[in-house]
Protein backbone atom coordinates (compact mmCIF):
# COMPACT_ATOMS: atom_id res chain seq x y z
CA UNK A 1 0.00 0.00 0.00
CA UNK A 2 1.32 3.32 -0.87
CA UNK A 3 0.76 5.11 2.07
CA UNK A 4 2.75 8.81 0.89
CA UNK A 5 -0.16 9.76 -0.61
CA UNK A 6 -2.87 7.51 -0.81
CA UNK A 7 -5.46 7.91 -3.66
CA UNK A 8 -8.28 7.08 -1.75
CA UNK A 9 -9.39 8.98 1.44
CA UNK A 10 -11.87 6.49 2.07
CA UNK A 11 -12.63 2.87 0.39
CA UNK A 12 -15.59 0.88 1.11
CA UNK A 13 -16.01 -2.64 0.12
CA UNK A 14 -19.04 -4.81 0.07
CA UNK A 15 -19.51 -3.59 3.54
CA UNK A 16 -23.09 -4.92 4.70
CA UNK A 17 -24.94 -4.54 8.20
CA UNK A 18 -27.47 -6.61 9.32
CA UNK A 19 -30.07 -6.34 12.12
CA UNK A 20 -31.36 -9.94 12.60
CA UNK A 21 -33.44 -10.67 9.60
CA UNK A 22 -33.31 -6.93 8.29
CA UNK A 23 -30.24 -6.13 6.08
CA UNK A 24 -29.66 -2.43 6.33
CA UNK A 25 -26.83 -2.03 4.16
CA UNK A 26 -25.93 -4.61 1.03
CA UNK A 27 -23.29 -4.58 -0.47
CA UNK A 28 -21.96 -1.19 -0.05
CA UNK A 29 -18.80 -0.36 -2.44
CA UNK A 30 -17.71 3.34 -2.66
CA UNK A 31 -14.24 4.84 -2.96
CA UNK A 32 -13.54 8.96 -1.58
CA UNK A 33 -11.44 11.06 -2.72
CA UNK A 34 -8.91 12.79 -0.67
CA UNK A 35 -11.13 16.42 -0.79
CA UNK A 36 -14.05 14.87 -2.51
CA UNK A 37 -17.41 16.31 -1.95
CA UNK A 38 -20.11 13.67 -1.88
CA UNK A 39 -23.61 12.94 -1.21
CA UNK A 40 -25.28 10.30 -0.35
CA UNK A 41 -29.01 10.24 -1.31
CA UNK A 42 -31.80 8.12 -0.52
CA UNK A 43 -35.13 7.62 0.54
CA UNK A 44 -35.60 7.15 4.26
CA UNK A 45 -34.70 3.72 5.52
CA UNK A 46 -32.40 3.33 2.66
CA UNK A 47 -29.04 2.72 5.25
CA UNK A 48 -27.81 6.39 4.81
CA UNK A 49 -27.44 6.93 8.38
CA UNK A 50 -26.18 3.45 9.14
CA UNK A 51 -23.64 3.22 6.83
CA UNK A 52 -22.25 6.38 8.40
CA UNK A 53 -22.59 4.34 11.74
CA UNK A 54 -20.36 1.56 10.48
CA UNK A 55 -17.85 4.15 8.65
CA UNK A 56 -17.51 5.39 12.55
CA UNK A 57 -17.41 2.33 13.71
CA UNK A 58 -20.62 3.32 16.12
CA UNK A 59 -21.82 -0.60 14.17
CA UNK A 60 -19.78 -2.88 13.98
CA UNK A 61 -19.91 -4.49 9.91
CA UNK A 62 -21.64 -7.84 9.20
CA UNK A 63 -19.13 -8.33 6.27
CA UNK A 64 -16.86 -6.24 4.18
CA UNK A 65 -13.71 -3.18 4.71
CA UNK A 66 -13.40 -0.02 5.43
CA UNK A 67 -9.68 1.68 4.43
CA UNK A 68 -9.19 4.78 6.09
CA UNK A 69 -5.83 6.34 4.10
CA UNK A 70 -5.56 3.01 3.37
CA UNK A 71 -5.28 1.72 6.61
CA UNK A 72 -7.74 -1.40 7.27
CA UNK A 73 -10.10 0.37 9.79
CA UNK A 74 -13.09 -2.44 9.89
CA UNK A 75 -12.43 -3.57 13.39
CA UNK A 76 -11.30 -0.44 14.87
CA UNK A 77 -13.03 1.59 18.04
CA UNK A 78 -14.49 4.39 16.72
CA UNK A 79 -12.08 7.02 18.64
CA UNK A 80 -9.10 4.75 16.78
CA UNK A 81 -11.02 6.00 13.73
CA UNK A 82 -11.06 9.90 15.01
CA UNK A 83 -7.22 9.50 15.41
CA UNK A 84 -6.98 9.00 12.07
CA UNK A 85 -8.94 11.76 10.49
CA UNK A 86 -12.55 11.41 10.83
CA UNK A 87 -15.21 13.35 12.28
CA UNK A 88 -18.89 13.54 12.12
CA UNK A 89 -21.85 15.55 12.72
CA UNK A 90 -25.46 13.81 13.88
CA UNK A 91 -28.59 13.99 12.09
CA UNK A 92 -29.93 13.87 16.23
CA UNK A 93 -27.82 16.79 17.89
CA UNK A 94 -25.75 15.21 20.13
CA UNK A 95 -24.01 18.41 22.14
CA UNK A 96 -23.18 19.11 25.64
CA UNK A 97 -26.46 20.90 26.59
CA UNK A 98 -25.08 21.70 30.47
CA UNK A 99 -21.94 23.04 29.23
CA UNK A 100 -20.89 26.26 27.20
CA UNK A 101 -20.51 26.74 23.32
CA UNK A 102 -16.96 27.00 24.08
CA UNK A 103 -16.69 24.08 26.42
CA UNK A 104 -18.61 22.28 23.44
CA UNK A 105 -15.81 23.27 20.66
CA UNK A 106 -13.03 22.81 23.38
CA UNK A 107 -13.88 18.97 23.90
CA UNK A 108 -13.40 18.88 20.17
CA UNK A 109 -10.02 19.95 20.46
CA UNK A 110 -9.11 18.01 23.74
CA UNK A 111 -9.84 14.71 21.50
CA UNK A 112 -6.88 14.08 19.59
CA UNK A 113 -4.45 15.84 22.05
CA UNK A 114 -2.13 13.96 24.58
CA UNK A 115 -3.27 16.89 27.09
CA UNK A 116 -6.81 14.96 27.31
CA UNK A 117 -5.66 12.75 29.74
CA UNK A 118 -3.60 15.57 32.24
CA UNK A 119 -5.45 14.83 35.53
CA UNK A 120 -3.81 17.54 37.86
CA UNK A 121 -3.84 20.90 35.83
CA UNK A 122 -7.59 22.45 34.91
CA UNK A 123 -8.87 22.97 31.67
CA UNK A 124 -8.34 26.65 31.84
CA UNK A 125 -4.31 25.86 31.85
CA UNK A 126 -4.56 25.41 28.12
CA UNK A 127 -4.89 28.82 27.17
CA UNK A 128 -4.53 27.97 23.26
CA UNK A 129 -7.15 25.87 23.85
CA UNK A 130 -9.53 28.54 24.23
CA UNK A 131 -7.71 30.48 21.96
CA UNK A 132 -8.46 28.05 19.13
CA UNK A 133 -12.34 27.39 20.28
CA UNK A 134 -13.02 30.97 19.98
CA UNK A 135 -11.60 31.50 16.33
CA UNK A 136 -13.54 27.77 15.35
CA UNK A 137 -16.90 29.61 16.57
CA UNK A 138 -16.06 32.85 15.54
CA UNK A 139 -15.36 31.34 11.70
CA UNK A 140 -19.38 29.80 12.09
CA UNK A 141 -20.41 33.10 13.39
CA UNK A 142 -21.50 32.06 17.17
CA UNK A 143 -18.29 34.25 18.77
CA UNK A 144 -21.18 36.40 20.38
CA UNK A 145 -22.09 33.30 22.23
CA UNK A 146 -19.16 31.58 23.44
CA UNK A 147 -20.11 32.06 26.81
CA UNK A 148 -23.43 30.65 26.56
CA UNK A 149 -24.77 27.61 27.25
CA UNK A 150 -25.80 25.27 24.80
CA UNK A 151 -29.27 24.44 26.09
CA UNK A 152 -30.10 28.30 25.94
CA UNK A 153 -29.46 28.08 21.73
CA UNK A 154 -31.96 28.00 19.28
CA UNK A 155 -32.20 24.77 16.92
CA UNK A 156 -30.35 26.43 14.52
CA UNK A 157 -27.93 27.85 16.09
CA UNK A 158 -27.10 24.26 17.79
CA UNK A 159 -26.73 22.52 14.32
CA UNK A 160 -23.74 25.07 13.80
CA UNK A 161 -22.25 24.05 17.11
CA UNK A 162 -22.51 20.49 15.22
CA UNK A 163 -20.11 21.43 12.75
CA UNK A 164 -18.00 23.28 14.91
CA UNK A 165 -17.12 20.47 16.87
CA UNK A 166 -16.30 18.37 14.22
CA UNK A 167 -14.15 21.03 12.72
CA UNK A 168 -12.48 21.14 15.31
CA UNK A 169 -11.13 17.94 14.84
CA UNK A 170 -9.66 19.05 11.67
CA UNK A 171 -10.70 15.96 10.18
CA UNK A 172 -9.36 14.60 6.63
CA UNK A 173 -12.78 12.78 6.02
CA UNK A 174 -15.72 14.98 7.36
CA UNK A 175 -19.04 12.78 7.51
CA UNK A 176 -22.35 14.99 7.64
CA UNK A 177 -25.35 13.64 8.62
CA UNK A 178 -28.16 15.87 7.57
CA UNK A 179 -26.58 18.84 8.52
CA UNK A 180 -29.58 21.11 7.50
CA UNK A 181 -32.26 19.54 8.79
CA UNK A 182 -34.49 21.70 10.46
CA UNK A 183 -33.42 24.92 9.01
CA UNK A 184 -34.74 28.25 8.21
CA UNK A 185 -33.79 29.23 4.41
CA UNK A 186 -31.90 31.87 6.05
CA UNK A 187 -30.37 29.05 8.36
CA UNK A 188 -29.60 27.19 5.26
CA UNK A 189 -28.18 29.72 3.52
CA UNK A 190 -25.53 30.04 6.28
CA UNK A 191 -24.85 26.48 6.74
CA UNK A 192 -24.34 25.96 3.32
CA UNK A 193 -21.68 29.13 3.05
CA UNK A 194 -20.47 27.29 6.13
CA UNK A 195 -20.01 23.37 4.09
CA UNK A 196 -18.50 25.30 1.27
CA UNK A 197 -15.80 27.18 3.11
CA UNK A 198 -14.74 23.68 4.53
CA UNK A 199 -11.21 23.40 3.03
CA UNK A 200 -9.96 20.96 0.39
CA UNK A 201 -7.61 18.84 2.56
CA UNK A 202 -11.03 17.53 3.94
CA UNK A 203 -13.24 15.17 2.03
CA UNK A 204 -16.69 15.82 2.96
CA UNK A 205 -19.40 12.88 2.48
CA UNK A 206 -23.12 14.35 3.59
CA UNK A 207 -26.85 13.02 3.65
CA UNK A 208 -29.06 15.44 2.91
CA UNK A 209 -32.63 15.65 1.52
CA UNK A 210 -32.67 19.25 0.83
CA UNK A 211 -31.43 18.72 -3.25
CA UNK A 212 -31.67 21.91 -4.10
CA UNK A 213 -29.23 22.77 -1.72
CA UNK A 214 -26.82 20.13 -1.28
CA UNK A 215 -26.61 19.06 -4.61
CA UNK A 216 -24.64 22.89 -5.35
CA UNK A 217 -22.29 21.33 -2.56
CA UNK A 218 -21.47 18.05 -4.15
CA UNK A 219 -19.04 16.67 -6.84
CA UNK A 220 -20.16 13.26 -6.75
CA UNK A 221 -23.98 11.49 -5.96
CA UNK A 222 -24.25 8.46 -4.57
CA UNK A 223 -28.09 7.10 -4.37
CA UNK A 224 -28.95 4.32 -2.08
CA UNK A 225 -32.25 2.45 -1.93
CA UNK A 226 -33.01 -0.40 -0.02
CA UNK A 227 -29.36 -0.96 1.59
CA UNK A 228 -27.69 -1.16 -1.97
CA UNK A 229 -25.95 1.52 -4.23
CA UNK A 230 -28.28 1.84 -6.96
CA UNK A 231 -26.66 4.92 -8.86
CA UNK A 232 -22.87 6.08 -7.94
CA UNK A 233 -21.13 8.56 -10.16
CA UNK A 234 -20.45 12.36 -11.31
CA UNK A 235 -23.36 15.14 -9.94
CA UNK A 236 -24.90 15.34 -13.55
CA UNK A 237 -24.75 12.07 -14.41
CA UNK A 238 -26.11 10.66 -11.30
CA UNK A 239 -29.63 13.75 -11.59
CA UNK A 240 -30.37 12.75 -15.00
CA UNK A 241 -29.96 9.02 -14.49
CA UNK A 242 -33.53 7.43 -15.12
CA UNK A 243 -33.35 5.27 -11.56
CA UNK A 244 -32.67 8.08 -9.74
CA UNK A 245 -35.53 10.03 -10.91
CA UNK A 246 -37.62 6.67 -10.27
CA UNK A 247 -36.21 6.04 -7.10
CA UNK A 248 -36.00 9.34 -5.34
CA UNK A 249 -37.62 12.11 -7.02
CA UNK A 250 -40.69 9.89 -7.81
CA UNK A 251 -41.07 11.25 -11.23
CA UNK B 1 -16.98 36.88 51.08
CA UNK B 2 -16.43 33.56 49.64
CA UNK B 3 -12.93 33.69 51.11
CA UNK B 4 -13.61 34.72 54.28
CA UNK B 5 -16.27 32.34 54.83
CA UNK B 6 -13.92 29.37 53.58
CA UNK B 7 -11.56 30.73 55.88
CA UNK B 8 -13.43 30.83 59.19
CA UNK B 9 -14.81 27.22 58.07
CA UNK B 10 -11.32 26.09 57.59
CA UNK B 11 -10.77 27.55 60.85
CA UNK B 12 -13.62 26.21 62.96
CA UNK B 13 -13.16 22.63 61.71
CA UNK B 14 -9.60 22.88 63.38
CA UNK B 15 -10.69 24.43 66.42
CA UNK B 16 -13.03 22.00 66.72
CA UNK B 17 -11.81 19.69 69.35
CA UNK B 18 -11.17 22.58 71.66
CA UNK B 19 -14.92 23.66 72.04
CA UNK B 20 -16.87 20.15 71.50
CA UNK B 21 -16.55 17.35 74.04
CA UNK B 22 -14.85 14.05 72.91
CA UNK B 23 -18.91 12.77 71.50
CA UNK B 24 -19.05 15.17 68.94
CA UNK B 25 -15.01 15.35 68.47
CA UNK B 26 -15.69 11.28 67.64
CA UNK B 27 -18.72 12.05 65.24
CA UNK B 28 -17.05 14.45 63.43
CA UNK B 29 -13.73 12.03 62.84
CA UNK B 30 -16.60 9.46 61.65
CA UNK B 31 -18.37 12.00 59.28
CA UNK B 32 -14.89 13.32 57.49
CA UNK B 33 -14.36 9.19 56.93
CA UNK B 34 -17.58 9.05 55.86
CA UNK B 35 -17.09 12.13 53.62
CA UNK B 36 -13.77 10.82 51.82
CA UNK B 37 -15.88 7.31 51.45
CA UNK B 38 -19.02 9.21 49.60
CA UNK B 39 -16.94 12.19 47.57
CA UNK B 40 -14.60 8.63 46.25
CA UNK B 41 -17.96 7.50 45.41
CA UNK B 42 -18.98 11.05 43.94
CA UNK B 43 -16.25 10.15 41.56
CA UNK B 44 -18.29 6.86 39.93
CA UNK B 45 -22.19 8.25 40.25
CA UNK B 46 -22.00 11.65 39.39
CA UNK B 47 -19.01 12.84 37.65
CA UNK B 48 -18.88 9.30 35.54
CA UNK B 49 -22.51 8.70 35.30
CA UNK B 50 -21.73 5.07 36.69
CA UNK B 51 -23.91 4.24 39.45
CA UNK B 52 -22.04 1.41 41.86
CA UNK B 53 -23.87 -0.52 44.65
CA UNK B 54 -20.78 -2.47 46.02
CA UNK B 55 -18.61 0.78 46.96
CA UNK B 56 -18.24 -0.93 50.54
CA UNK B 57 -15.73 -3.32 48.81
CA UNK B 58 -13.34 -0.92 48.78
CA UNK B 59 -13.56 0.25 52.15
CA UNK B 60 -14.02 -3.33 53.24
CA UNK B 61 -11.31 -4.33 51.95
CA UNK B 62 -8.62 -1.74 52.70
CA UNK B 63 -9.60 -2.37 56.53
CA UNK B 64 -9.69 -5.92 56.29
CA UNK B 65 -6.06 -6.05 54.67
CA UNK B 66 -4.93 -3.93 57.28
CA UNK B 67 -6.37 -5.27 60.09
CA UNK B 68 -5.17 -8.76 59.20
CA UNK B 69 -1.87 -7.82 58.39
CA UNK B 70 -1.16 -5.67 61.58
CA UNK B 71 -3.11 -8.00 63.90
CA UNK B 72 -2.07 -11.58 62.50
CA UNK B 73 0.99 -11.06 60.35
CA UNK B 74 3.06 -8.53 62.57
CA UNK B 75 3.34 -6.17 60.16
CA UNK B 76 4.03 -2.17 61.08
CA UNK B 77 1.52 -0.02 60.53
CA UNK B 78 2.81 2.01 57.72
CA UNK B 79 3.81 -1.15 55.36
CA UNK B 80 0.38 -2.36 56.02
CA UNK B 81 -1.21 0.61 55.08
CA UNK B 82 0.90 0.78 51.83
CA UNK B 83 0.10 -3.06 51.34
CA UNK B 84 -3.70 -2.20 51.84
CA UNK B 85 -4.10 0.45 49.55
CA UNK B 86 -1.95 -1.16 47.06
CA UNK B 87 -4.05 -4.00 47.38
CA UNK B 88 -7.56 -2.36 47.22
CA UNK B 89 -6.19 -0.28 44.28
CA UNK B 90 -5.18 -3.46 42.09
CA UNK B 91 -8.62 -4.89 43.37
CA UNK B 92 -10.58 -1.85 41.61
CA UNK B 93 -8.84 -2.07 38.96
CA UNK B 94 -9.93 -5.99 38.24
CA UNK B 95 -13.67 -5.17 39.37
CA UNK B 96 -13.34 -2.15 37.13
CA UNK B 97 -12.92 -4.50 34.16
CA UNK B 98 -15.34 -6.52 35.19
CA UNK B 99 -18.13 -3.88 35.69
CA UNK B 100 -17.41 -2.00 32.92
CA UNK B 101 -18.26 -4.46 30.29
CA UNK B 102 -22.07 -2.76 31.22
CA UNK B 103 -23.38 0.31 32.04
CA UNK B 104 -26.44 1.48 33.63
CA UNK B 105 -28.49 -1.15 35.63
CA UNK B 106 -25.70 -4.13 34.35
CA UNK B 107 -22.84 -1.98 36.26
CA UNK B 108 -25.24 -1.42 39.02
CA UNK B 109 -25.80 -5.21 39.36
CA UNK B 110 -22.25 -6.55 38.73
CA UNK B 111 -20.73 -4.04 41.66
CA UNK B 112 -23.52 -5.17 43.85
CA UNK B 113 -22.98 -8.59 43.07
CA UNK B 114 -19.03 -8.35 43.66
CA UNK B 115 -19.33 -6.60 46.68
CA UNK B 116 -21.30 -9.34 48.21
CA UNK B 117 -18.90 -12.04 47.13
CA UNK B 118 -16.67 -10.17 49.30
CA UNK B 119 -19.30 -10.00 52.19
CA UNK B 120 -20.14 -13.47 52.13
CA UNK B 121 -16.67 -14.10 52.03
CA UNK B 122 -15.85 -12.00 55.05
CA UNK B 123 -18.51 -14.04 56.91
CA UNK B 124 -17.86 -17.40 55.98
CA UNK B 125 -14.18 -17.80 56.00
CA UNK B 126 -13.78 -17.49 59.27
CA UNK B 127 -10.55 -18.89 59.38
CA UNK B 128 -9.53 -15.94 58.20
CA UNK B 129 -11.42 -13.20 59.00
CA UNK B 130 -12.74 -14.12 62.31
CA UNK B 131 -16.16 -14.19 60.33
CA UNK B 132 -19.24 -12.83 62.10
CA UNK B 133 -17.02 -12.40 65.27
CA UNK B 134 -15.09 -9.47 63.26
CA UNK B 135 -11.63 -8.69 63.89
CA UNK B 136 -10.75 -6.84 67.02
CA UNK B 137 -8.31 -5.54 69.44
CA UNK B 138 -6.78 -3.44 66.73
CA UNK B 139 -4.35 -0.21 67.35
CA UNK B 140 -3.99 3.05 65.41
CA UNK B 141 -1.06 3.98 63.68
CA UNK B 142 1.40 6.07 65.03
CA UNK B 143 2.80 8.45 62.33
CA UNK B 144 5.90 10.33 63.43
CA UNK B 145 5.66 9.05 67.08
CA UNK B 146 2.17 10.71 67.66
CA UNK B 147 -0.26 8.98 69.67
CA UNK B 148 -3.75 9.12 67.88
CA UNK B 149 -5.47 7.67 70.69
CA UNK B 150 -7.43 10.49 72.21
CA UNK B 151 -10.26 11.92 70.01
CA UNK B 152 -8.55 15.41 69.38
CA UNK B 153 -5.62 14.11 68.04
CA UNK B 154 -7.49 11.32 65.57
CA UNK B 155 -9.83 13.83 64.53
CA UNK B 156 -7.02 16.32 63.22
CA UNK B 157 -5.54 13.12 61.45
CA UNK B 158 -8.51 12.54 60.15
CA UNK B 159 -9.14 16.40 59.12
CA UNK B 160 -5.32 16.35 57.66
CA UNK B 161 -6.30 13.26 55.21
CA UNK B 162 -9.07 14.27 54.32
CA UNK B 163 -8.51 17.98 53.16
CA UNK B 164 -5.87 15.96 51.00
CA UNK B 165 -8.30 13.81 49.76
CA UNK B 166 -10.84 16.33 48.69
CA UNK B 167 -8.22 18.72 47.25
CA UNK B 168 -6.99 15.98 45.01
CA UNK B 169 -10.65 14.96 43.96
CA UNK B 170 -11.45 18.22 43.52
CA UNK B 171 -8.22 18.82 40.87
CA UNK B 172 -8.56 15.59 39.59
CA UNK B 173 -12.54 16.16 38.05
CA UNK B 174 -11.56 20.45 37.45
CA UNK B 175 -8.79 18.60 35.23
CA UNK B 176 -8.90 18.26 31.56
CA UNK B 177 -9.34 14.43 32.24
CA UNK B 178 -12.18 15.30 34.49
CA UNK B 179 -13.80 17.44 31.80
CA UNK B 180 -13.48 14.13 29.62
CA UNK B 181 -14.78 12.03 32.34
CA UNK B 182 -18.12 14.81 32.30
CA UNK B 183 -18.25 14.18 28.63
CA UNK B 184 -18.15 10.70 28.79
CA UNK B 185 -20.76 10.41 30.90
CA UNK B 186 -23.45 13.19 29.23
CA UNK B 187 -22.44 11.72 25.22
CA UNK B 188 -20.19 8.71 25.35
CA UNK B 189 -21.00 8.68 21.72
CA UNK B 190 -20.09 12.00 20.70
CA UNK B 191 -16.90 11.38 23.14
CA UNK B 192 -15.86 8.98 20.94
CA UNK B 193 -16.80 10.25 18.15
CA UNK B 194 -14.49 13.12 19.33
CA UNK B 195 -11.25 10.83 19.73
CA UNK B 196 -11.56 10.27 23.42
CA UNK B 197 -11.37 6.35 24.68
CA UNK B 198 -14.47 6.46 26.75
CA UNK B 199 -13.69 2.68 28.56
CA UNK B 200 -9.97 3.86 29.44
CA UNK B 201 -11.68 7.16 31.01
CA UNK B 202 -14.02 5.44 33.11
CA UNK B 203 -11.95 2.41 34.21
CA UNK B 204 -9.28 5.27 35.18
CA UNK B 205 -11.91 7.04 37.47
CA UNK B 206 -13.12 3.44 38.73
CA UNK B 207 -9.67 2.78 39.81
CA UNK B 208 -9.41 6.55 40.92
CA UNK B 209 -12.43 6.18 43.37
CA UNK B 210 -11.57 2.68 44.51
CA UNK B 211 -8.10 4.22 45.98
CA UNK B 212 -9.26 6.87 47.73
CA UNK B 213 -12.72 4.36 48.66
CA UNK B 214 -9.43 2.15 50.39
CA UNK B 215 -7.85 5.46 52.17
CA UNK B 216 -11.16 5.73 53.81
CA UNK B 217 -11.40 2.10 54.63
CA UNK B 218 -7.83 2.53 56.44
CA UNK B 219 -9.47 5.38 58.24
CA UNK B 220 -12.27 3.48 59.42
CA UNK B 221 -10.51 0.72 60.72
CA UNK B 222 -8.28 3.08 62.83
CA UNK B 223 -10.83 4.60 64.04
CA UNK B 224 -13.53 1.58 65.18
CA UNK B 225 -9.77 -0.63 66.08
CA UNK B 226 -12.32 -3.29 65.04
CA UNK B 227 -13.67 -4.82 61.92
CA UNK B 228 -16.86 -6.43 60.52
CA UNK B 229 -18.35 -7.77 57.66
CA UNK B 230 -20.88 -5.55 57.93
CA UNK B 231 -18.64 -2.88 56.71
CA UNK B 232 -18.84 -4.46 53.32
CA UNK B 233 -22.57 -5.22 53.17
CA UNK B 234 -24.87 -3.23 50.33
CA UNK B 235 -26.56 -1.47 53.65
CA UNK B 236 -22.50 0.27 54.08
CA UNK B 237 -22.60 1.20 50.14
CA UNK B 238 -26.27 1.98 49.66
CA UNK B 239 -25.77 4.87 52.55
CA UNK B 240 -22.87 5.92 51.24
CA UNK B 241 -25.13 6.39 47.70
CA UNK B 242 -27.90 7.79 49.38
CA UNK B 243 -25.53 10.47 50.99
CA UNK B 244 -24.05 11.21 47.77
CA UNK B 245 -27.44 11.54 45.75
CA UNK B 246 -28.91 13.51 48.97
CA UNK B 247 -26.14 15.88 49.13
CA UNK B 248 -26.06 16.61 45.42
CA UNK B 249 -24.17 13.93 43.47
CA UNK B 250 -21.63 15.44 41.04
CA UNK B 251 -21.18 18.27 43.43
CA UNK B 252 -17.83 18.86 44.68
CA UNK B 253 -19.35 19.22 48.37
CA UNK B 254 -22.34 17.91 48.11
CA UNK B 255 -21.19 14.26 48.91
CA UNK B 256 -19.73 15.32 52.29
CA UNK B 257 -22.64 17.12 53.50
CA UNK B 258 -25.05 13.85 52.40
CA UNK B 259 -22.67 12.10 54.61
CA UNK B 260 -22.93 14.02 57.32
CA UNK B 261 -26.52 13.80 56.98
CA UNK B 262 -26.39 10.62 56.68
CA UNK B 263 -24.15 9.80 59.66
CA UNK B 264 -25.97 12.49 62.30
CA UNK B 265 -29.17 10.65 61.49
CA UNK B 266 -27.81 7.43 62.57
CA UNK B 267 -25.76 8.42 65.55
CA UNK B 268 -27.51 11.51 66.89
CA UNK B 269 -31.05 11.17 65.87
CA UNK B 270 -30.96 7.06 67.03
CA UNK B 271 -30.22 8.21 70.67
CA UNK B 272 -33.62 9.74 70.62
CA UNK B 273 -35.52 7.90 67.67
CA UNK B 274 -35.62 4.17 67.98
CA UNK B 275 -36.89 4.16 64.17
CA UNK B 276 -34.26 6.16 62.93
CA UNK B 277 -34.56 4.34 59.90
CA UNK B 278 -38.37 5.80 59.46
CA UNK B 279 -36.58 9.19 59.94
CA UNK B 280 -33.68 8.66 57.64
CA UNK B 281 -36.83 7.82 54.98
CA UNK B 282 -38.41 10.87 55.84
CA UNK B 283 -35.30 13.39 55.57
CA UNK B 284 -34.57 11.76 52.20
CA UNK B 285 -38.33 12.02 50.94
CA UNK B 286 -38.19 15.56 52.01
CA UNK B 287 -34.94 16.14 50.20
CA UNK B 288 -36.06 14.00 46.78
CA UNK B 289 -39.34 16.33 46.70
CA UNK B 290 -37.30 20.02 47.38
CA UNK B 291 -34.37 19.56 45.98
CA UNK B 292 -34.22 16.81 43.81
CA UNK B 293 -30.58 17.42 42.65
CA UNK B 294 -29.54 17.31 46.65
CA UNK B 295 -29.27 19.41 49.38
CA UNK B 296 -25.98 21.60 47.86
CA UNK B 297 -27.47 22.63 44.60
CA UNK B 298 -31.11 22.83 46.15
CA UNK B 299 -29.32 25.33 48.85
CA UNK B 300 -27.31 27.50 46.77
CA UNK B 301 -30.17 27.85 43.99
CA UNK B 302 -32.35 29.26 47.20
CA UNK B 303 -29.75 31.93 47.99
CA UNK B 304 -29.00 32.81 44.02
CA UNK B 305 -33.36 33.49 44.11
CA UNK B 306 -33.06 35.41 47.38
CA UNK B 307 -30.21 37.51 45.79
CA UNK B 308 -32.40 38.01 42.64
CA UNK B 309 -35.58 39.48 44.42
CA UNK B 310 -33.21 41.62 46.38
Amino acid sequence: MNSAEPTCALEISHLRKSFGGLVATHDVSLTIRPGERRLIIGPNGAGKTTLFNQITGDLQSTAGQIRLFGVDVTHLTPYRRAHLGLARTYQIITLFDRDTLEHNVTLGLLGLRPSRWQMWRPLSYYGDLSTEARRILDAVGLLHLADSLVSDLAYGEKRRVELAMALAQKPRVLLLDEPLAGLSNAERATVKALIAAIPRETAVVMIEHDMDTALDLAETVTLLNYGRVIVDGERDAVVADPKTREVYLGV
Amino acid sequence: MKWIAAVLFAAMLVLLPSVAGDFYVNLASQILIAAIFALSLNLLVGFGGMTSLGHASFLGVAAYISALLTSRYGFAHGPAAIVSIAGTTAMAAVFGVIALRASGLGFLMITLALSQVLWGLAYRMSNVTNGDNGIAGLTRPMPFGISLDSAASFYWFALAVASVSFLMMTTFVSSAFGSSLKGVRDQPRRMAALGFNPWMIRWITFIYAGFWGGVSGLLYVYYNKYIHPTSLSTTSSAEALLGVIAGGSGTLSGPAVGAALVLLLKNYASAYVERWNMLLGLVFLFIVLVMPTGIVPGLSKLLNLRRGSR
